[in-house]
C-alpha cells in the first residue's frame, strides 16, 4: 500500500455482493489495484454435519447448499448415493428430475439477470424476470410444499410423483416463455448503456478458466463448451435435444448472452421432458434405501420394520467412494462420498462452484474500474450459501 | 487409460491402483506427489489439464491417519482419476501444487483450515471459512460436533 491508495470494505453487507462476500479492495482513485476476498460469513459447518445424519437426512441440508438451485443440489446428492448403492432408477422419475433440475436452472438464471441488472442501474428488468421466477416458484409450491427448500428428491427416485396439473401448468409456462426471453433481450441485448457496462469488462479466457477450474456459463462464455450434460449425461439428458450455446470473448456480456441462451434451452428440454413423460413407477420400490408405502405400516410387519429401521438408523451403505457430479446453473457441482459401511458417510466433501469460480474474481478486477467490479461480481453468479457451506 | 504407464513412471511411489464404479483410485506416496501430478498434466497420454476437487479426509483412528484426494478431470479425453496422498498426523505436510493449477489455492487453504494438513510452498496458507484466531480444524474427527471450548 502506497500514499495514493486506500483501502476499502465492499461488503459484507453490500447489496451487489449478493449475501455476505467481504472483498477488500485497495483503490487508487477508482481503479482497484488489489483486491482480497474474504468469505466464511455463512460458514454453517455442513459436510461436518453431514458425519452426523443419515443418508436420507442429508437431503435436507443439500437444499441449504445453493438455495437458488436448491433441485439441482438434490439431484447431484441422490445420484451420488445412487451411484455408490448401484440403485437403478424408474425412467418417469429421471425425467421428472429433469424438468424439475431444468426449471431450477431457468429460476436461477432469471434471478441472477434480475439482480444483475439492478446492480448496473437498470432497475425494470428485475420486475418482469420475477414474474416469470415466480412461476416457476408456485409449480415447486404446489408440487413439493415449499419453494426455495423442495427437499423433493429421494435416493431411489422422488418423494412422490408429480399430481394435479403439474404436467398443464409446465407445458403454459414453457409455451410462453421463449416469447418472454425475447422481451427481456428488448431490454438489455442491444441497450448501450448495458453494453458499455458489460462488454470487455470482467474478461477470463478459456486457458485461465480451466487453469482456475472454473466451469458452468463462465468458461462456455470464453468459448469452451464444456457441458456435463453433453459430456457425461446423467439421469435422462441423453434422451433429449439441446444445444450448448456458447460465448467468445469469456467477459460479463458473453457471460449474458450464455446465460439467456441457456434458458431457452432448458424450456426446450422441459417440453420434451414433460411430452414424452413415460408411465410408471417413480421409486425404485425394490432399493433398500426407499420407505415403504404409508398404507403398508398398519397391515405389513415387514414394511413397518422397514420403516422404523429407515428413521431410526438409516440404511447402511457399502463401503467404498465415489465421486459424481452434475451441471448446476452455476457449473460442476460434485459430491465425492466415503462410506465405511455404516448408516453415516465416513466424509461427504461438496465440490462447490460457485466457491471455484469466485477464485477469478482477483483475477478480472485489478487493474480495472471499482464499478467493473459490481458487474464482475454479479456476473460470476455466486451464492454464498454454496461458497461458505 | 493407461495406468500402466503410470506404473511405469513411478512404479515405487504408488502404493495402489483400484477401480470401483468407474472410478479409478491412484493411492501414491508423499515424495512422488507433485511430479506425478505434473506427469498427468502435461502427458499428452493423460492430459490432466483440470483439478476439479482437493480435500482432507481423516481415516482416525486408521494409520496413516489423512489422505488428501486430488480429483482430475481431462477436457480432451473426458475421463477422471483420483489421487490419494497419505499423510501422517506427526507430520501432516504435503507440496502445494498451486504452481500446477492456479484454482488449488483455495482449496489448499480450506484444507488447511478444516484439517490443519498444511501445504509447502502455498503463497498464502491462511484459514479461509473459519476467522483466523479459531484454534482447532473441525472437520477432524476428533472435534466434536457440540460443545466445542476453545483453549
Amino acid at each position: 500500500m502506497s500514499e495514493r491508495t486506500m483501502k476499502i470494505n465492499l461488503g459484507p453487507h453490500h447489496p451487489s455482493t449478493h449475501g455476505v462476500l467481504r472483498v477488500v479492495l485497495e483503490l487508487d482513485g477508482e481503479t482497484v489495484v488489489d483486491a482480497h476476498p474474504d468469505i466464511g460469513f455463512l460458514h454453517r459447518g455442513i459436510e461436518k454435519l453431514a458425519e452426523h445424519r443419515s443418508y436420507h437426512q442429508f437431503i435436507v441440508l443439500s437444499d441449504r447448499l445453493d438455495y437458488l438451485a436448491a433441485m439441482s443440489n438434490n439431484l447431484a446428492y441422490v445420484t451420488t448415493i445412487e451411484k455408490l448403492m448401484e440403485i437403478e432408477i424408474p425412467r418417469r422419475a429421471r425425467y421428472i428430475r429433469v424438468a424439475l433440475a431444468e426449471l431450477q436452472r431457468i429460476a436461477s438464471h432469471l434471478f441472477w439477470l434480475g439482480t444483475h441488472a439492478h446492480d448496473l442501474g437498470a432497475m425494470t428488468p428485475l420486475f418482469y424476470m420475477l414474474r416469470e421466477r415466480e412461476a416457476i416458484m408456485d409449480i415447486f409450491e404446489s408440487l413439493t410444499g415449499s419453494r426455495l427448500t423442495p427437499s423433493f428428491m429421494r435416493i431411489g427416485g422422488l418423494a412422490a410423483d408429480i399430481d394435479g396439473d403439474f404436467i398443464g401448468t409446465v407445458k403454459a409456462f414453457t409455451d410462453t416463455f421463449a416469447d418472454r426471453v425475447g422481451d427481456y433481450e428488448t431490454l438489455l441485448t442491444a441497450n448501450p448503456i448495458w453494453k458499455s457496462r458489460t462488454k470487455g469488462v470482467g474478461v477470463l479466457t478459456a486457458d485461465e478458466c480451466i487453469n482456475l477450474g472454473v466451469t458452468g456459463p463462465m468458461l462456455r462464455s470464453a468459448g469452451n463448451d464444456w457441458d456435463i450434460r453433453k459430456s457425461h449425461p446423467y439421469s435422462s439428458y441423453d434422451e433429449f435435444h439441446f444445444e450448448i450455446p456458447i460465448g467468445r470473448a469469456g467477459d460479463v456480456y458473453d457471460r449474458y448472452l450464455v446465460r439467456i441462451g441457456e434458458m431457452r434451452e432448458s424450456a426446450k428440454i422441459i417440453r420434451q421432458a414433460v411430452d414424452g413423460l413415460p408411465e410408471g413407477p417413480w421409486l425404485a420400490k425394490e432399493a433398500r434405501t426407499v420407505f415403504p408405502e404409508k398404507k403398508e405400516l398398519n397391515t405389513n410387519i415387514a414394511a413397518l420394520i422397514q420403516h422404523f429401521g429407515l428413521v431410526m438408523e438409516g440404511f447402511k451403505v457399502p463401503p467404498g467412494e465415489v465421486y459424481n457430479s452434475i451441471e448446476s446453473p452455476r457449473g460442476e457441482l460434485g459430491f465425492y462420498v466415503i462410506s465405511d459401511g455404516g448408516a453415516r458417510p465416513l466424509r461427504l466433501r461438496v465440490r462447490p462452484p460457485s466457491f471455484v469460480n469466485l477464485q477469478g474474481l482477483v483475477r478480472m478486477i485489478r487493474g480495472k474500474l471499482l464499478s467493473d467490479a459490481v458487474a464482475v461480481i454479479g456476473a460470476i453468479d455466486i451464492v454464498l450459501a454454496e461458497v461458505d457451506r | 487409460m493407461n495406468v500402466d504407464l503410470i506404473m511405469d513412471n513411478f512404479g515405487g511411489g504408488i502404493t495402489g491402483v483400484t477401480t470401483a464404479h468407474d472410478e479409478i483410485t491412484v493411492a501414491a506416496t508423499r515424495d512422488i506427489l507433485i511430479p506425478l501430478l505434473r506427469f498427468l498434466k502435461e502427458r499428452e497420454e493423460f492430459a490432466f489439464d483440470f483439478l476439479t476437487d482437493l480435500c482432507g479426509v481423516d481415516y482416525l483412528p486408521a494409520l496413516p491417519r489423512f489422505r488428501v484426494v486430488y480429483h482430475l478431470y481431462s477436457l480432451k479425453y473426458k475421463h477422471r482419476l483420483r489421487v490419494k496422498v497419505a499423510v501422517e498426523e506427526s507430520d501432516p505436510v504435503v507440496d502445494s501444487c498451486v504452481s500446477l493449477w492456479a484454482g488449488a489455492d483455495w482449496h489448499e487453504r480450506e484444507c488447511f483450515d478444516l484439517f490443519g494438513i498444511m501445504f509447502k510452498d502455498h503463497p498464502n496458507l491462511q484459514r479461509i471459512l473459519l476467522p483466523t484466531d479459531f484454534v482447532g480444524h473441525p472437520l477432524r474427527k476428533d472435534f466434536p460436533l457440540e460443545g466445542f471450548k476453545a483453549p
